[in-house]
């Protein structure tokens, strides 16, 4: 059954079951592959996408309650790749693999727009979802803090 | 029998043409071969299958606009190789960072040299090939400057991506002289001068930023899992949930059904030992991974469990006790350890206990794989691009050279990657597709099912003790199944270089020493997990310390200093050891003013013997492993109910010279995570042969709020760059674990014996 999805600001009409996670529909119908697959359970946080700017686990959304929200990808975040999360990703040199830090990115970015000024605590609540087998957790604490003060800054 | 040996016996009889051609099409190649010398054959990257390659041709490029490019033949999995290797060659080819870019090379040792990404050895072995490289390339292109100004070559000076004459002020750009640079003959070994360290402008500085960073970033980065062809179809694999089981029957009916199901195709099992080939199974074909996964839940499967179908963690533990109690093959002895343990004051003992660990990479192993007029070509996310070519080669019966295996980023390796039997898979699956381009996906469900585990392992000490409570004597026998069990058919011991991480090689000035290795047998698949031996033969060693140092009721710092002794430079072998990381025992000391320089350095920054309040602890571990001395000083806090938290940890790493100063910190960083990941939470145990975790909610890992609060790594001062350099990737884990159940004890007098740790600090 064919559903159209707004994506990054477009709309993608897409031939799938209703039933199909968000995150296939990206990676193996739209070859949107930056969203990332690591669990299928929302477990781990990888496949993180904001739905209408909320981050949301795409394993487990559902295609056709995507329907009619704004989805924003790791594609989509920023148009050249310079949201203040990506700069303080950059220079604090967070990722080791990188494969988880597009939800990683995702949910901070979330997060920093429900919470402009996280604390310690805040960051822990809202990221503790997200798992990196790397072990980049404190720089992605810190990338966090810098990414707030870099948001306050152009405010 | 050494691993690498394994597989240099598996591809000794492979020959593969030597091309000689550019990585860049278009680019103007410097040509230059530098031969290896032949004095340091057998250790080191020479000891590698394939060995080295140095050829400047191979490995650099400069274009005509003087973008510089360097090939990377190592797999990038997190450590930072494919910025590392680059910073290498740029720096002694005085290049401009800026206009450096990295191309990743396909899986071909003999153009290339080895390229199995493990035993953290990248830059250990590439260090010198690749300053070899960029310096004989930097002395052509002085070389073509002074011919094409009529000047001697000892006028010119290559500086940040050009070539000057002083006396003259004259430039030429690297872009303008690549193609009379390439003409001109190579320098002969004996003239490549190496940079002076002094001027290094990027080894050793600090803040490179990542190659891959802005595509990590922006989602850009391609991962084998990314990978995405015309026509391109997805399999997941239904495989047998015990080790050696095999397919009884299948239905597929209902599968077929399935809206976007293709196919089903059986994948025959590999007969043990299977190295690297796949399980077997059947592998669900659809035109996206979702339906393939629903169509893989329709399948009705009835299953031959095979000989390994009663396998159970907690029979199996008591079984490594049993073993562990009894005598068993000695792998080193030093003095009478018997007699003067009958002689002790006091005696010890204590029993250690380690699960299996699955490696679980944030992107599960998957593979894309085409077969075109007889041609197969591979993109994945492998460690070893070589052993995935010949398996894919020998298991399809393709020639070698008709197997292009295309290396992407891998999203975490921790070993796991070392082995492709996924890339088998997709090609046994594209062959029955007609050679159509087919991706598998691991689920993480197979992936913390099917992994090659880490080893399951009882650790047995026993010291006698005199008066004063220092020990005379040390019995140590480890027993676990060896990894030899995928290469060779019922191994029951472990192999030299499973002993030779922190077993044989223990450090302690003791006088009587015995160590035994009783049998053992595997009955699943056994692999290399991140450091590998060293994190069950570390525990029980720097755990044993503590353990012997409360009971001396001593300070656990000055008496493990105590058990190591003054400094001094053992040469291995008088220790029995028989493998020291690949590396020449004559070169690669066991420094054990090392060891104590980075247990001192992690005591002194961590205020080592500071008042603690009621339910908080430090405890340290020191270790050499990778030829890399590290330590930790872990603080814990353990409260209501035995809440763990962990509010600091320091480690100290001494690598030897060093290269790329933000990624040995980030590996330490993430070291010490995976360490307190495996410690606290990491298991996966067996039952009627199944594992009893299927994904995150079973098989838990350390997630940011119950990660250390802050560390902090000390990377000990190194500017000798004559000096041999040391490990990283892996050398940071082992001291983890002790250090954490050390500071555990101290906080609150409760010995951890068994990991993980999980809720025994709740009763």
């Amino acid at each position: 059954m064919a559903y159209t999805l707004k994506i990054n600001g477009t709309d993608h009409t897409v031939d799938v079951e209703g039933e199909t996670p968000l995150l296939w529909v990206l990676r193996d119908v739209l070859g949107m592959t930056g969203t990332k697959f690591g669990c299928g359970q929302a477990l781990c946080g990888a496949c993180t996408v904001h739905l209408d700017g909320t981050a949301v686990r795409s394993c487990q959304t559902a295609t056709e309650d995507a329907v009619g929200s704004a989805v924003t990808t790791i594609e989509g975040l920023s148009p050249d790749g310079n949201h203040p999360v990506q700069v303080a990703w950059r220079e604090a040199n967070v990722p080791q693999c990188g494969y988880c830090q597009s939800g990683q990115m995702m949910q901070a970015a979330s997060l920093l727009a429900d919470t402009p000024n996280p604390t310690d605590a805040d960051i822990d609540s809202a990221m503790s979802g997200n798992i990196c087998r790397c072990g980049t957790y404190p720089r992605i604490r810190a990338a966090i803090k810098q990414a707030a003060t870099k948001m306050a800054g152009a405010q | 029998m050494r691993h690498d040996q394994m597989l240099g016996a598996m591809i000794a009889n492979v020959s593969r043409r030597h091309f000689l051609t550019g990585i860049a099409a278009g680019s103007l190649v410097l040509a230059v071969g530098l031969p290896v010398r032949a004095d340091e054959m057998k250790y080191a990257g020479e000891g590698m299958p394939h060995g080295l390659r140095d050829d400047p041709k191979i490995f650099i490029a400069i274009a005509e606009d003087g973008t510089v490019t360097v090939l990377c033949h190592r797999s990038e999995m997190g450590q930072g190789v494919r910025t590392s290797i680059p910073m290498v060659v740029a720096d002694e080819l005085e290049a401009d960072w800026s206009r450096v870019k990295v191309a990743q090379a396909t899986g071909d040792e003999e153009r290339f040299g080895n390229q199995d990404t493990d035993g953290s050895r990248s830059l250990r072995h590439h260090f010198l090939v690749m300053r070899r490289m960029g310096a004989a390339a930097r002395q052509m292109l002085e070389e073509a400057a002074a011919k094409q100004w009529g000047v001697p070559v000892a006028e010119v000076e290559a500086v940040n991506h050009e070539v000057v004459h002083k006396p003259s002020n004259r430039k030429l750009a690297y872009g303008a002289l690549a193609k009379a640079a390439a003409d001109l003959p190579a320098p002969a070994p004996d003239k490549v001068t190496l940079k002076d360290p002094a001027k290094f402008r990027y080894i050793g500085k600090g803040e490179t930023p990542l190659i891959d960073g802005f595509d990590i970033t922006t989602g850009k980065a391609h991962y084998g899992i990314d990978t995405r062809l015309d026509g391109m179809v997805y399999a997941v694999v239904a495989r047998p949930p015990v080790f050696g089981g095999t397919v009884k029957s299948f239905d597929d009916s209902e599968t077929l059904k399935v809206p976007g199901v293709l196919k089903t195709v059986t994948i025959d099992p590999t007969p043990a030992p299977a190295v690297f080939q796949p399980l077997g199974g059947i592998a669900v074909v659809a035109t996206n991974t979702w339906a393939a996964i629903k169509g893989r839940e329709a399948l009705k499967i009835e299953w031959d469990d095979g000989p390994h179908g009663s396998y159970s963690s907690e029979e199996y533990k008591a079984t490594l006790e049993a073993a562990a109690r009894q005598p068993g093959a000695v792998v080193r002895t030093e003095g009478d350890t018997d007699k003067a343990m009958a002689g002790a004051a006091k005696r010890l003992e204590a029993e250690y206990y380690l699960p299996h660990l699955a490696h679980a990479t944030m992107e599960p192993p998957a593979a894309v794989v085409r077969i075109v007029d007889g041609k197969c070509e591979a993109w994945s996310c492998v460690q070893s691009p070589q052993a995935t070519r010949d398996n894919l080669a020998q298991r399809l019966g393709i020639p070698v050279e008709n197997v292009t295996v295309n290396v992407t980023l891998l999203g975490g390796g921790f070993g796991r990657k070392s082995k492709p039997d996924y890339v088998v898979e997709a090609g046994l699956v594209s062959k029955a597709m007609d050679g159509a381009p087919v991706k598998v996906t691991w689920t993480r469900e197979d992936d913390i099912t099917n992994d090659y585990f880490h080893t399951a392992s009882v650790e047995r000490v026993e010291a006698g003790l005199d008066e004063s409570g220092k020990p005379v004597a040390w019995l140590h026998r480890s027993t676990a199944p060896t990894i030899v069990s995928i290469f060779a058919p019922d191994p029951k011991h472990e192999a030299d270089w499973e002993m030779g991480m922190g077993l044989v090689d223990m450090p302690f000035d003791i006088p009587n020493v015995r160590i035994e290795n009783p049998e053992a047998e595997a009955h699943t698949r056994i692999g290399w997990f991140r450091s590998v031996s060293n994190i069950p033969h570390a525990f029980a060693v720097q755990s044993f310390a503590a353990e012997l140092a409360a009971a001396a009721g001593r300070d656990q710092k000055d008496y493990l200093l105590e058990l190591i002794g003054q400094p001094r430079q053992v040469d291995l072998r008088k220790l029995s050891v028989a493998w020291n990381y690949g590396e020449n025992p004559e070169i690669y000391l066991l420094d054990t003013g090392r060891l104590r320089g980075v247990i001192e350095t992690v005591a002194e920054a961590s205020q080592w013997g500071r008042t603690m309040p009621k339910g908080s602890g430090l405890g340290i571990a020191g270790h050499r492993s990778f030829v890399t001395y590290t330590a930790a000083a872990v603080e814990v806090q353990v409260g209501e109910g035995g809440a763990l938290t962990i509010p600091r940890v320091d480690i100290a790493v001494d690598c030897g010279p060093q290269v790329n100063l933000d990624r040995i910190r980030s590996q330490m960083e993430g070291a010490v995570i995976m360490g307190v990941s495996l410690a606290t939470l990491g298991e996966i145990s067996f039952k009627n042969g199944r594992t009893e975790q299927t994904n995150f909610d079973t098989y838990e890992v350390t997630r940011i709020d119950a990660a250390p609060k802050e560390i902090h790594v000390h990377i000990m001062p190194a500017s000798d760059y004559s000096k041999p350099l040391g490990g990283v990737g892996e050398p940071g884990v082992p001291p983890i674990a002790p250090a954490l159940t050390n500071a555990i004890f101290a906080a609150t007098g409760k010995r951890i014996r068994r990991l993980p740790i999980r809720d025994q600090l709740a009763t």
